[in-house]
Formats: structure tokens, sequence, C-alpha cells
């Protein structure tokens, strides 16, 4: 009987150990959506290097403003900060975030239209999306020069090279499809250091990620006040349920 | 106040049905945790009745619309996020509870004569929910919604001359597609949920005609007081009214702390993947049902051919239906039948458990093999069930339930 069952056991823990076969591991990020001025510093980057051609369609300017207190001091949005250093369209400040360039456009330079980038921290997590942008290397062989580890011949050319430098990949043993960020190497830094580079990649993962869940914060705080009335709820029900329960044996 | 009441109860039995189901319905006074999950899963229930009903008002059921609908529910609705959240954790609940409430009745053995028909109202309930969380399921119209339906509905082409055909006519289309999403939708919050309010209250109905059995499967109306009150029974309100309260009170804490700090659930109760748009075009290198539906799932993946598959897969489901009459032991519950039957529950419900994970993850040769294994004792634990129950050495059962 037991044997059966370390048998059964067994198994289970060697089909565990089977899983993940050759993704590249992800680096670590920490997030945290409640530092403001990441957020800011995450947004200028997004509407400076993404917006051309990735949308935010589900998030609005005027949402976003408020949430990253880009506001008077009146405590209502700053349009003017808005219009003039962020909004890089036509759009009102209540209009959701969209590309600037033309779909059709879009779908003849790139084969397909730009992911909407609203969900992708719920989608891919932000460990994917900072190991994704932090994953480009110089590659002649393809159209833009640039390809990524995570996405091998990926159609996104590497849009933070000029802040990045030049990054190229020095495979281990010649095999390029074993590499990891290990294996890359800036060979000349761009308008910011590593460091520097590396604390902007992670601006913008915070920014993507509280984009994905704006609210989350504001969740947080309800669902406190929830679990603390419920809790003491509980406290009376025990007590009541006790009382009346007192003669039942 | 009095005589309204007089008025109302000289035109309707309301004070005989409220002394005759709550106030002076006798339930056993040794009922454990188990016996939680009933009344459990009525709450859940209403929670999904009334966020539905609320997130119908907001959402777009087409196919062009309903992702957007759903983010503009999460986003510009206000409160839609809650309402979108207890919903989506009220579904993963109302398989957790209904779960532990199916384990207690097998547990039990209270499945056995008299309470079939509970039984078996109870497992059409089982199937009914499934459809429902699997229709409800496609409304967010995300990748895998619109895979994992494209899969399911892909199974009815495995039975013979008809399948593609019944196929096409179930989806509307070809493939998943609109008519596909509405026809879901109408399925999902009015088909369904009417059938299952019905079943519901059916299964109650039929419930308090032959009473609650216990923990210990002694029958309770056998020893009777002066008055015919059952002696080891208590009246189901106060007593049941106030532990069910503590009882909901408990759970709601728990559920609210999913819905407010871990809505997702480690993509389980929301996967990721269903963060993108329904693309009909690109196949996701993975597709998983959500986790309730996994055991099942592993159980048709586990079979190379299609449509034995389903009938495996369906078999699984229906061999519940069964139970009350492969049962043959002398005894009611685990507490007192022998060690047969109490390593083949053990058995069960690891292999359940294991079918379970392994329908989240992708498949290997030893993970098939595995999942092959599983299904197997899934059903020995059912199909050897008149032997094992039979022919085991059981315990006495006492006349009364002592304190």
């Amino acid at each position: 009987m037991s044997r059966v069952l370390i048998y059964l056991i067994l198994i289970l823990v060697a089909s565990c150990l089977h899983a993940n076969v050759a993704e590249p591991e992800l680096l670590e990020i920490k997030i945290d959506t409640r530092d403001q001025s990441k957020l800011q510093r995450g947004a200028a980057l997004f509407m400076n290097y993404c917006s051309g051609c990735h949308s935010l369609r589900y998030m609005r300017y005027n949402r976003m403003a408020e949430d990253l207190g880009l506001t008077t001091f009146d405590g209502s949005v700053d349009s003017d900060l808005l219009i003039n250093n962020l909004i890089f369209t036509k759009a009102k400040i209540h209009d959701p975030i969209q590309i600037s360039m033309p779909e059709v456009d879009a779908r003849q330079w790139f084969g397909k239209l730009p992911p909407d980038l609203s969900l992708s921290a719920r989608e891919r997590g932000a460990e994917w999306l900072y190991t994704y942008l932090r994953s480009f290397y110089i590659d002649k062989s393809r159209p833009f020069g640039t390809n990524n580890l995570l996405i091998p011949d990926v159609a996104m050319p590497n849009i933070l090279a000029p802040l990045e430098g030049d990054v190229v990949a020095i495979p281990i043993g010649g095999d390029l499809k074993r590499l990891s960020n290990s294996n890359l190497v800036t060979i000349a830094i761009g308008e910011m250091n590593e460091q520097q580079f590396d604390s902007a990649v992670q601006d913008l993962v915070t920014f993507l990620v509280y984009v994905a869940e704006p609210g989350k914060p504001a969740h947080h705080r309800l669902g406190l006040i929830v679990l603390i009335f419920l809790g003491l709820l509980i406290i009376f029900a025990y007590r009541l349920k006790k009382v009346y329960w007192r003669n039942i044996h | 106040m009095n005589g309204l009441l007089k008025w109302v109860d000289a035109r309707f039995p309301l004070v005989s049905t409220w002394k005759s189901h709550i106030s002076e319905y006798y339930a056993p006074k040794n009922f454990n945790f188990y016996y939680f999950f009933g009344s459990l899963a009525m709450v859940v229930l209403v929670n999904q009745l009334l966020t539905g009903l609320w997130l119908t008002m907001f959402y777009t059921p087409t196919a062009a619309e309903a992702f957007n609908s759903i983010e503009y529910i999460m986003r510009d609705v206000n409160y839609g996020w809650l309402l979108r959240y207890m919903h989506s954790t009220g579904a993963s609940a109302f398989f957790i509870v209904i779960y532990l409430h199916m384990f207690r009745g097998i547990l039990y053995g209270s499945y056995q004569k008299p309470r079939e028909l509970v039984w078996l109202l109870g497992v059409v309930l089982f199937i009914l929910l499934m459809a429902e969380a699997f229709f409800g399921y496609l409304l967010p119209w995300g990748q895998m919604s619109y895979w994992g339906a494209q899969v399911i509905t892909s199974l009815f082409g495995a039975i013979p001359f008809v399948g593609d055909t019944l196929t096409t006519w179930l989806r509307g289309d070809y493939t998943v597609a609109n008519a596909t999403l509405q026809r879901f939708f109408a399925l999902h919050v009015i088909g369904v949920p009417l059938l299952l309010l019905v079943l519901v209250f059916l299964h109650i109905v039929a419930l308090h005609k032959v009473g609650s059995n216990n923990p210990e499967g002694i029958e309770i109306k056998k020893t009777l007081d002066e008055q015919g009150h059952p002696l080891d029974g208590i009246p189901f309100h106060p007593y049941y009214t106030v532990k069910d309260f503590l009882g909901v009170m408990v759970f709601l804490f728990c559920f609210f702390a999913v819905v407010f700090f871990f809505p997702e659930m480690g993509g389980y109760f929301l996967e990721s993947a269903n963060f993108i748009p329904a693309d009909p075009l690109t196949t996701p290198e993975h597709i998983a049902p959500v986790w309730y539906m996994t055991p099942f799932y592993a159980m048709l993946r586990a079979i190379p051919d299609k449509l034995f598959g389903v009938i495996v897969m369906g078999g699984a489901i229906a061999i519940l239906l069964f139970i009350p009459w492969l049962d043959r032991s002398p005894v009611r519950s685990i507490r007192y039948k022998g060690n047969y039957s109490k390593y083949a529950l053990v058995l069960f419900v690891i292999s359940f458990c294991i079918l379970g994970y392994l329908g989240t993850v992708s498949t290997t040769p030893i993970r098939q093999f595995l999942a092959r294994i599983c299904t197997a004792i899934y059903f020995a634990f059912f199909l050897l069930m008149p032997i094992y129950s039979r022919w085991e050495k059981t315990r006495i059962v006492p006349e009364r339930i002592s304190g």
C-alpha cells in the first residue's frame, strides 16, 4: 500500500522535474507601483519610445495623470503638462492612449500591427518584460539589425538602442540557441551607462505593470477594510455560535 | 405584523414551510467541517447570480467588443473590477466548495438509501455547473477562452457519422465565432442558471424529505422522543443557522482575501493567456482549461484515441451517478467501513489530484503514463466498489450518536 503511494509520489516528482525545457531564464525585477517618480519616468519613456507603435488602448491619459500625480496644485489634471510632454497625437486628455502611426503603415512596415501593451504585464509578467527589453543584441542578418533572446527573430527593432548602446551576443561554444543574458556584452555605451539603462528599463516595466491594473492600490485599500470588517464579524459569529451551542452535547 | 402574518398564512403555507424546513427541521447534532459546504454552495450561487446580473449590464456579447467590454468593466465602471473579480473568483470557489461537498457525500456514504435521489440531483447539478462554467469561460473572449472552447466543442467531432455536422451546429459556425459567443452568452446567463435554480430547489426538497446524513452514518430518525423528534437531532434554526453563519463569514474572509489581493491566484483562477484577445489565427502553445476541469481534461489527453478519450471523460462524470448502487457496504460512513474502502478512497483522492495537476501542464510521455495510471485508479475506485465494499470487514454502527 504505502509502497504504491511512494511510487506514485516519485513519478509525480520526476514529472515535475522534467518540466521547463530550454526556456531562457528570466531576470528578476522588483516592482513597486506606489513609487510615483518611477512611474512618471516610466511613462515618459513609454510615450517617447514606445507609443509610436504600441497603444495602451485601455488606459486614458487623464487617468494616468491622476494616478501618477501629474496634477496642478488644486489636484486637477495638469492638461498643459500632459499635452506638452506626454501626448504626441491629436488625442484629448480623456482619450485612450493610441499609437501615432497609421495602422495600415504599421502593418506594412512590421508585417503585423505592433500589439497593444495595456495588459502585457498581466499576460507575460514583469520579469518577462524586463528580460525581453534587456535581451536585444546586434544581429546584422535581421532587417532592423537586432535580434532578441526571448523571442528569436522578433519583428520589433531595439528601439532603446540609442540609450543602451551597442550590445553583442557572445555565444559559448558557438551555440546561438542556448544564449542567456550572461552572454550579452555591451561594447559601446549609449546615452546612458549600463546602470542608468537598467534603471530606465525598470521604470518602464513598472509603468507597464501599473497600466495593466491601475486600480490595484485601491483594491488593496478596500480589501483591507473588508477583511478587518469580516474578521470582526467572525469573532461575533463565533461567540454567538458558542452561546447557542452551550447545551448541545 | 401578526395580522399580516395571519393574512398571508391563510393564503400561503408560510408558517408551516418555515417550521418544516427551518425551525423544526431536525438535523443531526454532529455535523463537522464538511457540512459547511452545502450552505456555502448556496452563498456562492447567490454571489454568482448577483455579480453576474450586474456584469451583464456592462458586458457586450460580440466577438468584436467582448474583450474590450471586460476591460471597460475593469477600468471605467465604478466597482466593475470588484464585480468581475467576485464573479471570476466565485467560479473557482464554487468548484472548491462543490468538490468538498461531493467528497463529503462519498466519505460518509450520504448517497446510500434513502438518499439516492439527493445524490443523483447533486450529480446533475455538478454537470450543469461544469456546463455553466464552460459557457462562461468563453465570454471574456481571450485567447484561452477561445481555444478552450474550440478544443471542447471539437470533441463532439469524435462522434461517428454526425460528429462534424453536430460540431458546426453547436458552434453556429465552422469555428468558434461570434455566433458561438452569443449562444454561449444566452446559455450562461439564462439557460443554465434557470435549470440550476430548479435543481437546487429539488435537491433541497429531496434532502428535507429524507433528512441529512451525518459523519457517523447513523439514521437519527430511528430513535425519536415523545414528540416524534429525533433524539440526536437539533432544529436547523437556530443551531445550524448560527453555525453556518460562522462558516459563511470564515468563507467570505478567505474569498475576499483572494478577490482583493490575489484575483489571478497564480494563473489558476484567471489564466495569463486570457489577457490576450482571442485570435483565431494564432493557436497558443499550451491550451489548458481552468483548474476545476483539469482532472477530466487529463483523462481525455491520456487516451490516444479521440472518441475513446471522449467516452472515458464522459464516463468519469457519468459513473458518479451509479455510486448509490455500486456501494454494497452495510454501513454508510467511512468511519465504520473496512480498510479496503479507506485505501480505495485515499488512492482515489490522490489520483484525482494528480490528474488535476497533469491537466494544467503540457504532456510528456511519463506524464501521459502517469495520467493513465490515475485514470485507471479513478475508474477502479468505482468499478471495484461492489467487491471491496461488500467483502471487507466493517465495524458495528452504534444506535445513537454519542456526545
